[in-house]
């Protein structure tokens, strides 16, 4: 990587930038996945390493989540745009060598970054934990050159219009820009109290809905089509799903904060606005699963597809739920409780990364040129993450029903920790088998780099799954 | 952007982006803004000083550059008995919370009081400062606000300091440094619902009571209890102190995490303290081996844990 970090422009491979992406984002998933797991540990065994400062519960969540959201899934992004944009313009990225600082930039800065948020050097608010320093460093050092290198990439197209993908890439990267600014400057000006508080949940809502969801489903847009061989069920349905992101999802923030003092007629609004999400909701899922139609064996015959399918499909009770739940009229009881974390890890950890997982699959087979060393290894993968998910997700919503009539019912609080004992250890199962899973898709991706098939020009990868 | 679709496009793009903006953020802060700080509001942002997170005075979070607050009743200048009154002390060099830097943020009437018979605009940082919470009736409604006791009084910091006893001095700013960086708020809310909490973790709060604080700190996930009015529930020091050196003293089925290294190194006797012995003596406690567990330490005046149990006995 660093050969190419001051080498001329011609001199770096096409894809380099987007393969440094793609191995680092594996690996920020195994230290995220690790973390999570350790926390877990920690809530079912709480005398698990203790007395340590620098490993208690509070040092490390929020290192967790942000690795897992900056490391894994955004670079993950990185590497999905960097390699799906000039594909789909027909040309190259616009600049490689860019790509590549903005690569090593990106693992420096989250690296310390995540440091000192595990000295416990953070600005007290939840997902926009880290310092304003580290802040402007992800805007300026991070997101802007990514953002500049994807808009300048759809610009030198070489193709008339701009497929669907490339529409939620080019905005998404303008939105988060923006929802970055916004979102942490309560740190910048010393906004307080409610004002504060209110942007905090400003910006943890709108990175989901205009940079997390938006551009894993642009990716599926990408892998569906592509790998079946399928167009696009309908452009039209695209449309409804772009613009109804940004008319309705960027609006619901205040439902984070339903029992809190804001103003009334912003919590109802929000809550509104939060009923609409199922617009772009259905819009994807629907479109996604009417272009599979005559491809349904590939669910089970494909990896990227496997992957992919079950990351949409996961979209249908995550955005049930995401719907209701912050409705009035179901959000007292589960407000604050774990089924909130299953419902984020199924966002995330769900949806999300499924999404992601077979963006990398496919990107570093396509950039390597190279067949997957084995596809048993990716299907085990693919059976841990989803059997580990589920049973983290059972399990904290059960936790959370239990939480949540506990609250209701005033129940001395020390009972509703007895009660969640047995869901806290099935968490931490479920969580270190989704770890464990991903160590062996790093095996997987590197024997790949080392050893995989090469694959003849003209052909795809997954033509070649089967043949020795 | 050859395409004439795709000028247009954008266009609708900036103005649905841009609408939205408007929405979730001119019109809620702008709505926000003209709440007025309640009597609560101010004991907070007082009690807290200027930054709870990261700031350029306490870049670690040690709790540096943070008020005391102490209960007094004699008058610091004169010696005079006087009522028992809450005074936050800000010595020279501590940074004044945003209340008193920005007195718009009080919302209209406290900011009025504060700046006129509350003379806040004559304390300098410098300097260091005196506060106490005073309240007026305003055509039939209780306002609250700041009194800058120095240059209504003549009370200096160290006058303050000297009258106030070790037992009445509170470092509850330095211990909310403590709840932030610790992540206390990743398990306990300081925002009982307004749907359910009310009598088992007490009122929720009003919409003025944290003008000017930061971060408020509320929390999201709870997996323990509501602490916002904890201090009228439990205001035992002694449970407090065996509470956080390792939380299964006094309740077993506690998931919550030991804080015993907050005791730094020396007890209050100045006496180093022995953790590892205490761990193993506790082991055997465990193991039925020992009839009562060992002994708690009682943390130093100046150690992390006595500023904690500060903050956490001050929430009521
Ligand atoms: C892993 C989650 C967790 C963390 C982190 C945590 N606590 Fe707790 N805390 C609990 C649980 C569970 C209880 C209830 C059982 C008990 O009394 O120990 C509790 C109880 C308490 C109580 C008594 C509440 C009452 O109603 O009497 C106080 C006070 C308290 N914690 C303060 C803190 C402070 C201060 C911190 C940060 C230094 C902290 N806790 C960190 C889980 C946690
Ligand atoms: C890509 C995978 C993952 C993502 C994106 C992810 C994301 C998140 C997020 C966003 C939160 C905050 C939830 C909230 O505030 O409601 C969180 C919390 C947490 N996650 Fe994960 N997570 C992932 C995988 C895991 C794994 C494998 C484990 C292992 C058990 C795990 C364990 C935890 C724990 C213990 C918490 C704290 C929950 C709490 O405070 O109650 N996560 N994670």
């Amino acid at each position: 990587m660093f050969k190419y970090l001051f080498a001329k422009e011609e001199d770096i491979p096409a894809g380099s930038a987007a393969v440094f992406f793609g191995f680092s984002s594996i690996l920020w998933f195994i230290v995220g996945t690790g973390l999570g797991s350790f926390n877990a540990a920690k809530l079912a065994f709480p005398d698990f390493v203790t007395g340590i400062e620098m490993l208690s519960f509070g040092h490390m969540r929020q290192v967790h989540v942000l690795a897992v959201i900056l490391g894994w899934i955004s670079m993950a992004f990185a590497m999905a745009m960097m390699y799906i944009t000039p594909a789909l313009g027909n040309t190259k990225l616009w600049s490689e060598k860019l790509g590549v600082w903005n690569c090593l930039i990106w693992n420096i800065g989250l690296a310390l970054g995540l440091t000192l948020l595990w000295f416990g050097i953070t600005s007290g608010r939840e997902y926009s934990d880290m310092i304003w320093p580290i802040d402007l460093a992800l805007i300026f050092g991070i997101l802007l050159p990514l953002a500049v290198n994807v808009w300048m990439t759809i610009k030198t197209r070489r193709t008339q219009g701009i497929y669907t993908t490339n529409w939620f890439f080019g905005a998404a990267t303008f939105m988060v820009l923006i929802v970055f600014s916004v979102g942490n400057s309560p740190e910048f000006f010393q906004l307080t109290g409610l004002t504060e508080a209110y942007l905090t949940w400003w910006f943890a809502h709108n990175v989901l809905g205009l940079w997390i969801t938006p551009v894993a489903a642009a990716i599926s847009y990408y892998i569906v089509p592509k790998v079946t061989g399928n167009p696009l069920y309908s452009h039209r349905i695209g449309h409804l799903h772009f613009w109804s992101v940004v008319v309705f999802y960027s609006t619901p923030a205040a439902h984070h904060l339903m029992s809190a003092p804001l103003p009334e007629w912003l919590k109802s609004f929000a809550s509104v606005e939060g009923v609409l999400i199922l617009v772009p909701a259905i819009a994807f899922v629907s479109n996604l699963l009417l272009t599979m139609s005559g491809k349904w064996k590939m669910f089970v015959e494909n990896v990227e597809i496997k992957f992919t399918i079950t990351g949409v499909l996961m979209a249908i009770p995550l955005n049930m739920q995401g719907g209701f739940q912050q409705t009035r009229a179901i959000n007292w009881y589960i407000h604050g409780t774990g089924w909130i974390v299953a419902h984020a890890h199924l966002a995330l950890l769900g949806f999300s990364t499924f999404l992601e997982a077979a963006a990398v699959y496919y990107g570093l087979q396509t950039l390597l040129r190279r067949k997957l060393y084995s596809l048993a290894l990716a299907n085990f993968h693919f059976w841990m993450l989803l059997v580990g998910f589920t049973t983290y997700w059972v399990s904290m919503t059960i936790a959370g029903l239990i939480q949540g009539a506990g609250k209701i019912y005033e129940v001395p609080y020390i009972d509703v920790v007895i009660a969640e004992h047995p869901y806290m250890i099935a968490r931490w199962v479920g969580g270190t088998m989704v770890f464990l899973g991903n160590c062996v898709w790093l095996y997987n991706m590197w024997m790949t780099l080392r050893a995989g098939t090469l694959i003849p020009a003209g052909r795809l990868p997954h033509e070649l799954a089967y043949e020795r | 952007m050859a395409f004439r679709e795709y000028t247009i496009g954008v266009r609708m793009f900036g103005l649905a982006f841009g609408t939205s903006m408007f929405i979730t953020l001119y019109m809620p802060a702008s709505d926000i803004r003209n709440v007025s700080v309640t009597e609560t509001g101010l004991e907070r942002q007082l009690s807290f000083g200027r930054v709870g997170g990261f700031s350029y005075e306490d870049p670690l979070l040690q709790g540096k550059a943070k008020p005391a607050t102490v209960d007094i009743t004699e008058d610091p200048k004169t010696g005079a008995p006087i009522e028992p009154t809450r005074a936050y002390v800000y010595a020279s060099g501590v940074p004044f919370p945003n209340g008193i830097r920005h007195p718009m943020i009080l919302g209209k009437k406290p900011m009025e009081l504060s700046l006129g018979q509350g003379k806040i605009s004559m304390a300098d940082e410098a300097q260091g400062a005196v506060f106490v919470v005073r309240t007026e009736d305003v055509g039939g409604e209780t306002v609250g606000y700041i009194e800058n006791a120095t240059a209504t009084r003549g009370w200096v910091p160290e006058a303050a300091m000297k009258v106030a006893t070790q037992e009445t001095t509170h470092y509850i700013g330095k211990g909310k440094i403590m709840f932030v960086r610790e992540g206390c708020w990743w398990c306990h809310t300081l925002l009982p619902e307004q749907t359910q909490d009310w009598q088992y973790f007490g009122a929720p709060p009003m919409l003025g009571d944290f003008n000017g604080e930061s971060p408020t700190a509320f929390g999201s996930d709870r997996k323990a209890p509501d602490l916002t009015h904890v201090g009228s529930r439990n205001s035992s020091k002694e449970w407090m102190i065996m509470h956080f050196f390792n939380p299964r003293l006094v309740q077993p089925h506690s998931i919550m995490p030991r804080y015993d290294y907050l005791w730094g190194e020396n007890d209050a006797a100045g006496n180093p303290i022995d953790f590892d012995g205490w761990r193993a003596e506790y082991d055997k406690y465990v193991a039925n081996e020992r009839v009562y567990p060992p002994e708690v330490p009682v943390p130093a005046k100046d150690s992390e844990a006595h500023a904690l149990i500060d903050f956490v006995l001050n929430l009521k």
